[in-house]
């Protein structure tokens, strides 16, 4: 591992969060803008947990995590605590790991 | 009180999650070549787990800086545009807070600051996960680094806590419909581009469903 490694990526990674922050600093944007902001978490967040739930290194994967996702959704769909759904989901997977599915 | 004792407690339940992760990432780092320093400077300035973990296992795996670079940064890019959703929720005008808050804008900050019901509820929610989350990962990782153990987060489900989190956190929008369209166009782009684009770009193309929203 290089300190090239650590020290470019460490700008990069930032230069994108700061970029984003402060573009929009003390401005108002434009309607269709703003409501396009308001939108992407939901579009990003809901990516991540395909991405994170079904994809394993670039391709789409079955296992364990997609039995304990399942559970989550259906705990949060009838509005558990969020502490409840993500204890719940990781308690599944494990389970169902643990029986080596 | 108690929405506020609410947003503070699942916070620190992320923030203590990401830790074991951090832990996981410190004793990767070192057994792919690291040193602890570069292993703990690495997270404290570059703070994006996804980027970190990609950078290490090409390394790990023979790769020269350059092929780490491209994957970390594919993987580091989302975070731009959760700045620019960020950037709506904290106070005009204030550069020096809005360039600490770049630093802890990642996928659960935006994510539990999205769920809120107002602004002030949101910006409590950002800057708790944020900040509490940048003290465990650094933590996570110095552990990790120095006893060179590595636990495997797998073992107890906690590669399923964030999605299972990012469900509940998303659960309050879907009553509207611009942020379920822009949701599930979300998901459904990510599931279409996994198998034909880059680790990190399907991710990033999922922004593109906010059109769907937009119009609503």
């Amino acid at each position: 591992m290089t300190w090239t490694l650590v020290i470019v990526l460490a700008v990069v990674a930032y230069a994108f969060k700061a970029t984003g922050m402060v573009l929009a600093a003390g401005r108002r944007l434009p309607p269709v803008l703003d409501r396009a902001a308001a939108l992407v978490p939901a579009a990003l967040i809901a990516a991540l947990v395909v991405n994170d739930t079904v994809t394993s290194a670039g391709a789409l994967t079955i296992d364990a995590r997609a039995v304990g996702v399942g559970a989550a959704m259906v705990a949060a769909w009838r509005r558990a605590h969020l502490i409840v759904v993500i204890v719940l989901g990781a308690a599944v997977t494990a389970a169902v790991r643990a029986i080596g599915m | 009180m108690n929405e506020q004792r609410s947003v503070v407690s699942a916070g620190l339940v992320l923030a203590a999650a990401v830790g074991v992760f951090g832990i996981a990432f410190g004793a990767g780092a070192v057994s792919a070549g690291a040193s602890v320093w570069q292993a703990c400077v690495m997270s404290l300035a570059v703070f994006t787990g996804a980027s970190q973990f990609s950078a290490i296992s090409v390394i790990a795996a023979g790769g020269g800086t350059v092929a780490a670079l491209g994957g970390a940064t594919l993987l580091a890019a989302r975070n731009g545009v959760y700045a620019l959703a960020m950037s709506r929720v904290l106070p005009r005008g204030r550069l020096a807070t809005r360039l600490i808050a770049a630093q802890v804008t990642i996928d659960e900050s935006t994510a539990m600051a999205s769920a809120a019901r107002d602004n002030t509820e949101a910006r409590r929610a950002f800057w708790v996960t944020g900040l509490g989350v940048y003290v465990f990962w650094n933590l996570g990782t110095l552990v990790g680094a120095v006893a060179g153990s590595a636990v495997d987060p797998a073992v107890f489900g906690l590669d399923a806590a964030f999605p299972s989190g990012f469900v509940a956190m998303l659960a309050p929008l879907m009553d509207q419909p611009a942020h379920r369209a822009a949701a599930i166009g979300g998901a459904v782009i990510c599931l279409v581009a996994t198998p034909v684009l880059p680790v990190g770009l399907p991710i990033l193309c999922a922004a593109a469903a906010v059109m769907l929203g937009v119009r609503r």
